[in-house]
């Protein structure tokens, strides 16, 4: 009897302890890995999609109902990157915490100045977000910004935790701080330098490090590449002297080695998700990799 | 310049809050100006980032897009917010309501001459030789209020006869967070009864429903006025518990109070579902008279790239053939989905997704008696039985066909492979059947009118039929496909046939997050 009761109470203390840990669903790894950095160990944070994972196209898998009926919080990119699966899990989750316009509704783009906001809406010109390029987190100032933002949102829903929610952004903000001068120096060399890519994620990343990313692989966002467009690109990479091509773990390597072969280019494996590349599974990793290999493509033309 | 302006002024703005900072002696206040330092350095960062797109786009907008096939030019001109006066867009963000269009269209050909309603069972099947607009569909959704959201379809289309109509699919509310996990959605919804029941035709993999769907939860799917509640159960892995409630007449409850043949023309030589008039027009006056739709679901992910979902499925009502409420109806489902995608699919593609669903059909077939009106079957007094009504072959006098229970089955199981970006090969396999029942075997005849007779044999809408379905889609993006299927049937007593369809589809507007 006693130790039942004993049992039962230990049981009881682990869920109170287990529950005083925020528990925030976050979409995409990226605002995960900063997420992580600004809750520290005040947080329990799950991911849904997966590092290699074509953020656009994540499946709306049921356990994911679970995860999001039980979070406190749930971060989401805010530039509808995730708006071909989320809703529908919304939908299903029935919790109040989390829906539009609650504290634990976190926009990871608060404070963002988006970048290509379409000033008119077709769908002739490809998939296009009417709210900007959602890939901004990939730009360390606005890695800043999220930080700072999710401090501020984490201590709206643990004031106890406000101080260390703080703490944990500044130093977080200090390391970038100090990388981003040693990141920027490494790629000052290649100012306006042409980077071919395969989708049109990398523009908060171009303009960062003032790269030049407008030659792309697919025709027009969301559309496979066709020989004939692939045909022009690498006729504009020969004329333009673009030799660096950067392709996401998700993309079609093939055709970036076929298009690199023809023209004598570079092809850089890259993600925008911590551990979406061996090795880098922090953004400070992930940023360190980048611009390192990035730098290196470059310097060998 | 511009920037060292700026950077200037609030480097200056910086120094003076950092000088009061330090004289002030309340924490309060120390906390709150640390706070707008922060504000401050993140308007710094915001402004410094404008500055540098800014200039990133002049650079962009200067250098010569050679084909002219480059995505739209960046823009750092943030969206200014949409106001009620500014025209309504259609599409995502700034309007009340997500508004989608849907049309799907077929054309081809079938070796059939009962193609609608014979062949294609699904309302929204191609039905004729030629051309067939399945449907133009329009949904609206959006949250309604902050306790509620609400959906809509409205669906346009153009019967085989060239008859345009609207149909109200669906519209319901739904609560967004009850307490307990419960969920509640009320309106006219489509019964949520294994996986293809609650799926619109745009989401099928196939240009048509499965047989087993047409034949016991009807051409149009099950669906009626009613309402939904369903619960999360608090199971480490997703487990949820529903129960439908809705009337349990008309005829999108084909094995209820219908008489399960609604998308047959007048006139057409068929009878009804177990040779027995339909007794449909009650309304709902006991709770009996109501449609019941229980259903469990649960889910695995096997592994990172594979997803299980499994569930069990009932509905019980009422059904058409018994006068007083006492036939009922009761179907029983079990479906099984599983989909692997690897972790590095691009828009989804590779993937491969198995679905199968069987059900089995207990219906109650009550007592009739074809001399309904004591002339011995000769309404217009010339002598003989009237045409189209069944003898017994022994004495040609009207039947009497005493109550019994029959029992049909039915399922399909199908495979997609989604080979490459776009492209999804499928394979279907469907089959339906059911035990002969006692009319069936009781040598019935189908009189012509003038003495002569047919013999009738087994019930049309209960022969044993199986079907194989190749198909190949193309969607060159997700708001447009063209699909080309051909299906393989065989039906006992009525032969083989053969159908190609393509099907082209394009989409407008709001696309909605696509369910697993």
């Amino acid at each position: 009897m006693k130790t039942k009761f004993a049992l039962l109470l230990g049981a009881l203390l682990l869920a109170t302890t287990a529950h005083a840990r925020l528990n925030i669903v976050v979409t995409t790894p990226d605002l995960a890995s900063i997420a992580k950095e600004v809750g520290g160990d005040k947080v329990e944070i799950t991911t849904l999609a997966r590092p290699t994972e074509d953020p656009h196209f994540v499946d709306a898998k049921p356990s994911f109902i679970v995860k999001l009926n039980r979070a406190d919080a749930l971060i989401e990119g805010g530039a509808d990157l995730e708006i071909g699966w989320l809703p529908a899990l919304l939908t299903g989750a029935r919790n109040a915490k989390i829906q539009s316009g609650q504290p634990g509704r976190i926009l990871g783009n608060a404070g963002v100045v988006m970048l290509e906001v379409p000033t008119t809406l077709t769908r002739a010109e490809g998939d296009i977000h009417p709210l900007g390029n959602p890939h901004y987190v990939i730009d360390p100032v606005n890695a800043k910004i999220v930080a700072a933002h999710l401090a501020d949102a984490f201590a709206k829903l643990d004031s106890a935790g406000a101080e260390a929610y703080r703490a944990n952004a500044k130093k977080f903000t200090d390391a970038l701080d100090a990388k981003l001068a040693e990141w920027t120096a490494k790629l000052a060399p290649f100012k306006g330098a042409k980077v071919v890519s395969y989708h049109n994620s990398w523009p908060y990343f171009a303009a960062r490090y003032g790269l030049t990313m407008n030659i792309f692989l697919e025709p027009k966002p969301g559309i496979p590449p066709s020989p004939a467009h692939l045909a022009s690109v690498i006729a504009r990479m020969k004329e333009e002297n673009a030799r660096v091509i950067i392709v996401d773990p998700y993309l079609n390597r093939k055709t970036a080695q076929t298009v690199a072969r023809s023209t004598d280019a570079t092809v850089v494996d890259v993600a925008q998700m911590p551990g979406g590349v061996k090795g880098a599974d922090s953004y400070i990793a992930l940023e360190d990799y980048l611009v390192n290999s990035l730098a290196a493509a470059l310097e060998k033309k | 310049m511009n920037r060292n302006f700026w950077q200037g002024t609030i480097m200056v703005g910086v120094t003076v809050l950092i000088a009061s900072a330090v004289s002030a002696q309340e924490t309060n206040e120390v906390e709150l100006l640390q706070r707008e330092l922060r504000e401050l350095r993140e308007r710094m960062q915001s402004l410094e980032q404008k500055l540098n797109s800014a200039a990133t786009n002049s650079t962009l907008l200067a250098s010569p897009d050679s084909n002219g096939s480059a995505p739209t030019s960046a823009s750092a001109t943030p969206a200014k917010g949409w106001l009620p006066s500014d025209p309504l867009r259609i599409g995502r963000g700034g309007t009340y309501a997500d508004i989608g269009f849907v049309g799907t269209f077929a054309a081809g050909g079938s070796t059939t001459k009962d193609i609608e309603g014979g062949t294609q069972l699904g309302g929204h099947d191609p039905n004729q030789n030629g051309f067939t607009v399945q449907g133009v569909e329009m949904n609206l959704q959006g949250a309604v209020d902050p306790y509620l959201r609400g959906n809509a379809n409205l669906l346009f289309s153009v019967d085989s006869g060239g008859e345009s109509f609207m149909e109200l699919e669906e519209a319901w509310l739904e609560t967004v967070s009850l307490p307990g996990n419960f969920q509640i959605r009320a309106g006219q919804i489509l019964s949520e009864f294994g996986r293809a029941n609650a799926q619109h035709p745009h989401t099928w993999g196939f240009v048509d429903s499965p047989l087993v769907n047409g034949r016991f939860l009807g051409a149009d799917g099950l669906r009626n006025p009613g309402a939904r509640l369903s619960w999360l159960a608090p199971t480490p892995f997703y487990s949820e518990l529903m129960l439908g409630i809705q009337n349990s007449q008309g005829e999108t409850a084909a094995s209820f109070r219908s008489d399960g043949d609604a998308h047959a023309g007048e006139g057409e030589e068929r009878l009804p579902f177990g040779y027995r008039h339909a007794e449909n027009d009650r309304g709902v006056r006991h709770v009996t008279d109501l449609l019941f739709t229980p259903r469990y679901a649960m889910s695995f992910d096997v592994t990172d790239q594979q997803t299980l979902v499994l569930g069990a499925s009932g509905a019980f009502g009422p059904n058409a053939s018994g006068g007083s409420g006492d036939t009922v109806t009761q179907i029983y489902g079990l479906d099984l989905y599983w989909k692997w995608k690897p972790s590095n699919a691009h828009a989804g593609f590779p993937f491969v997704s198995f679905q199968t669903e069987v059900m089995v059909r207990r219906y109650q077939l009550g007592a009739f008696d074809w001399d309904e009106n004591g002339n011995g079957g000769d309404n217009d007094g010339d002598g003989f039985v009237d045409a189209g009504i069944i003898t017994d072959a022994t004495g040609l006098a009207p039947a009497v066909l005493a109550s019994e229970t029959v029992t049909d089955y039915g399922g399909y199981a199908q495979l997609l492979y989604g080979f490459r970006q776009g492209w999804v090969a499928g394979l279907r396999f469907d089959y339906v059947t059911g035990e002969r029942a006692a009319y069936e075997r009781a040598g019935l005849l189908l009189v012509d009118g003038n003495g002569g007779g047919a013999s009738l044999g087994r019930d049309p809408q209960r022969n044993e039929r199986w079907r194989l379905t190749p198909n190949l889609t193309w969607y060159p993006t997700e708001f447009s496909k063209i699909r080309l299927q051909y299906n393989y049937d065989d039906r006992r007593d009525l032969g083989r046939d053969h159908s190609v369809w393509l099907q082209f589809e394009f989409l407008l507007g709001a696309h909605a997050a696509h369910k697993f």
